[in-house]
């Protein structure tokens, strides 16, 4: 009760003065920013785009954050240290990364567990599924939406104003500051989520305001949810894109920012897609839609041919090239055919497979033409040689079964399309994220054409770009986010 | 897609609608997996591939509808896969005891109409006013002067047994239908120990559930139940202590404030005041749409019976020698019979299928 009394009332639109901070997003990057600042005194306004029921951007889909250790720490197993973490790095990034940036993400994660806890979040085992990522990555019980769920908790305790539907349209600057921001609450998306269908985006609806915070911090994702900037950015396939992630990131604050000459970072024309399930909703469809079954499996594209080796390596090391390689086929779609004594071999689909007890069947029932699956399954089987030798298949590990003799070979796993009933799963790219963010300095200031912006810090999918440049590393967004979230709020706290 | 916003579906083809929706559900969780660790229902759920009718039974009598699966999911309304797996396992959990009671009837009939609670209870009182009144003994100490002893014995010892093998036949019919085999005492034990703690309504962390507080956690639930639990199995450890003196040691009440019928009696009958007034209060400020539907009033008029037991058994203690106590004993005689009568056929009937449930599941944990 005193606590009611003794602390001022959190700040809000349309309220008559402005906050010290304004938060721009509301995934973890924007809270954990939210709750630093609040912590250290300063009134916050976080602006979240979605209504209630999605807050969380792309957060309340993640499951997990990697991170540093040098023991055994909390539901982490063994240890994990800077140097093997960061090697990890550049294997996916292909040395595309800030090295100053990643380590320093990299040392602070060991510090965010204990913090994270302090706030709300509560840790779970490793998955059933996932017992691979037990030493890296610490599971969010309950997943991300839980986390995000402590985090607005936490927030509201700590004072921090919220304002749902709230949608900034533009961040003007005075010289080498940010010197108002334009806000629109309530219907300016306001499509159908379910089919995908989208709104016109048109700001004239709603309630204006125009705030004039002592600092701002951007937290507000990448552009993936934009299709049409997508389709700009990387040709009209895009559009047969599903996004696996929250509608809400279309990157109208990182557009504006960017037009006003905010330095960027990260290749403006790449996402990061992986291989997902071709019947998954549009947007928001999330862990559900992932298929683990391509390493068991023969995949065809439309025209019923094999494109790639499906046993080049354990699915973890290749669900995300393999949102490319479907991407890159005509009409971005792709098969993937097993039999039942493959179906056990991998976790659970959301939607039943297509199912059938000849493989012409089943190709009729994809929709592939005349017979070209069963002529693709029927060269395949005659050309299991290690098979047909006798050499014995291991699920988990590279077990050199190998096909002989085909234009595309697969090198592992390589056992014969045979026994019925036979399954299908189609297989769309799903974007996860794009590339493309703002350019920030060690304490996630955003860099202007003329050196740092006075008072604008990012944090987030917004400038992960400068440390993650290519490829993903699981659990590696919520670290960015994480670290320099906490980075953004202190820097921000401290000079507003 | 099957809506159960406003109530469960009725008539010959219910429970199938109900599994039906139970297994659609499930299927979205087990290619999810997040919610592992917050009680007995996600482990359970992932060891299957395929869902047979009776695991979906035995998941929806695992779920103690703590409901943080529900504020932790991604994919609850408005989302197209319209998630809320609470409510399916909660509708289809309460439609498992009425499909087990035996007979079916009654167990339709109390679970959902909280005047018919209302009825046996008012009935019950004046049947035992009249029968007090007739035969009224013509010598007998402190209760026993209104009611003796041979006539209470009579009256309550088939109002207990007669339920309590009316709940075995459909207990027994429960463990047939899950194919789960025999049961050891290591799957008692186990049962018995997270019964007893009531982690699952720890939230996995400890924390606590979402109940009262949409997504926060709170132990309050938690606490309330273990409340009205113990309590309970206090109350219950009086009468068979009084039993017991009765019978073994020829030491008929009344009792004095420090023997273990009063002991218990007392501890468990404050406990299950507060206990039950507190999940009435916890009820009414959580969600109605994230739990069993259609059987709200019944289950509050039942919490509201077990809150009537105790604080009338209190009453007729503190009461003892004053000329309170011919108009009190009926009146706590009618709810306790209220309360045996009902076991079978109304929430109390949760305790018993939990347990089995949750020993059903230590076995087959044990198995693989």
């Amino acid at each position: 009760m005193f606590r009611v009394f003794s602390k001022p009332k959190p700040p809000r639109l349309g309220g008559t003065a402005s906050p010290d901070v304004l938060v721009v997003g509301g995934g973890n990057a924007a809270l954990c920013a939210a709750i630093e600042a609040a912590e250290a005194g300063k009134s916050v306004l976080l602006l979240e785009a979605a209504p209630k029921t999605y807050r969380g951007g792309n957060s309340r889909h993640t499951r997990n954050f990697r991170c540093r250790h040098d023991g055994p720490l909390g539901v982490l197993t063994g240890s994990y240290g800077e140097d093997e973490y960061y090697d990890d790095l550049l294997k996916v990034t292909k040395g595309q990364t800030d090295e100053r940036l990643a380590r320093m993400a990299i040392d602070e994660s060991a510090r965010c567990y204990p913090w994270m806890q302090a706030h709300g979040v509560r840790f779970q085992p490793s998955l059933s599924g996932t017992l691979s990522l037990s030493r890296t990555n610490a599971f969010f019980l309950g997943g991300g939406k839980s986390l995000v769920n402590a985090y607005y908790r936490t927030a509201e305790d700590l004072g921090v104003g919220i304002a749902y539907d709230a949608h900034v349209d533009h961040i003007d600057f005075d010289g080498t500051r940010v010197g108002h921001v334009d806000v629109t609450v309530g219907n300016r998306r306001t499509g159908n989520r379910g089919t995908g269908e989208r709104g016109t985006g048109d700001p004239g609806a709603g309630e204006k305001h125009r705030l004039t915070p002592r600092i701002v911090v951007v937290a507000s994702g990448g552009f993936q949810a934009d299709i049409d900037w997508l389709a700009r950015a990387w040709g009209p396939a895009a559009r047969n894109f599903l996004i696996r992630g929250t509608p809400y990131n279309r990157g109208v604050v990182l557009k504006d920012l960017l037009d006003q000459k905010i330095e960027s970072v990260g290749d403006p024309t790449q996402c990061h897609a992986v291989a997902i399930d071709g019947r998954a909703p549009k947007y928001d469809g999330g862990i559900v839609t992932r298929l683990d079954c391509v390493p068991f499996s023969v995949v065809v594209n439309r025209d019923g041919h094999r494109f790639y080796d499906e046993g080049e390596d354990v699915w973890p090391k290749r669900y995300a090239i393999w949102g490319r390689l479907v991407a890159a086929q005509p009409d971005q779609v792709g098969y993937a055919v097993i039999d039942a004594k493959s179906s056990d071999l991998f976790m659970p689909s959301v939607f039943p497979p297509v199912q059938a007890d000849t493989i012409q069947g089943l190709g009729q029932q994809l929709g592939l033409p005349g017979t070209a699956l069963a002529d693709t399954v029927g060269a395949f089987n005659a050309a299991c040689a290690d098979f047909a030798a006798g050499k014995s298949f291991h699920p988990t590990e590279l077990d050199g079964m190998a096909t002989r003799g085909l234009e595309i070979e697969k090198t592992n796993w390589a056992r014969p399309i045979a026994e019925p009933p036979f399954y299908g799963y189609e297989l769309r790219p799903g974007v996860t994220f794009t590339y493309l963010g703002l350019k920030v300095d060690r304490e996630a200031r955003v860099e202007g054409p003329e050196g740092p912006v006075e008072n604008l810090w990012a944090a987030g999918e917004i400038m992960a770009g400068s440390i993650l440049g290519q490829g993903y590393l699981a659990g590696f967004g919520m670290t960015i986010g994480t670290v320099f979230g906490r980075i953004a709020g202190r820097e921000a706290a401290r000079h507003a | 897609m099957l809506d159960t916003t406003d109530s469960r579906p009725a008539g010959p083809h219910a429970l199938d609608l109900l599994i039906d929706e139970a297994r659609r559900q499930s299927e979205i969780c087990n290619a999810c997996r997040y919610c592992e660790g917050y009680c007995s229902v996600f482990p359970a759920l992932h060891r299957q591939r395929a869902f047979a009718d009776a695991d979906l039974t035995q998941l929806a009598n695992l779920c103690h509808n703590c409901r943080g699966c529900y504020y932790a999911c991604q994919y609850t309304a408005p989302h197209e896969f319209d998630l809320n797996l609470p409510q399916a396992l909660g509708n289809l959990r309460q439609a498992t005891w009425e499909h087990y009671a035996w007979p079916g009837a009654l167990g339709r009939a109390f679970h959902r109409a909280p005047s018919a609670v209302v009825a046996l209870t008012v009935g019950a009182f004046i049947a035992l006013m009249a029968i007090a009144a007739v035969l009224r003994p013509a010598s007998g100490e402190g209760f026993y002067a209104v009611m003796s002893h041979g006539l209470m014995v009579a009256i309550f010892a088939p109002a207990f047994l007669m339920p309590l093998g009316a709940l075995g036949v459909a207990l027994w019919r429960y463990w047939r239908d899950s194919g789960a085999g025999a049961l050891s005492w290591r799957d008692w034990m186990a049962a018995g120990r997270l019964a007893a703690t009531m982690r699952n309504l720890g939230g996995g962390h400890g924390d606590g559930c979402n109940f009262e507080d949409a997504d926060r956690f709170t132990p309050n639930r938690r606490w309330a139940h273990q409340l009205t639990m113990w309590g309970f199995m206090l109350c219950f450890a009086s009468t068979s202590t009084g039993t017991l003196m009765h019978y073994g040691l020829d030491w008929p009440a009344p009792y004095a404030w420090y023997t273990l019928p009063k002991l218990f009696g007392v501890t468990g009958g404050v406990m299950l005041c507060i206990g039950t007034a507190w999940l009435a209060r916890l009820k009414r400020q959580s969600d109605p749409a994230l739990g069993e539907q259609g059987v709200r009033g019944g289950q509050v008029a039942f919490i509201w019976l077990l809150f009537a037991v105790s604080a009338t058994g209190l009453a007729l203690y503190a009461a003892t020698g004053t000329a309170l106590v011919p108009v009190l004993l009926p009146v706590h005689l009618a709810t306790v019979f209220a309360l045996f009568v009902l076991t079978p056929y109304s929430k109390m009937a949760h305790g018993f299928f939990r347990m089995l449930a949750l020993a059903i599941e230590a076995r087959q944990q044990r198995t693989g």
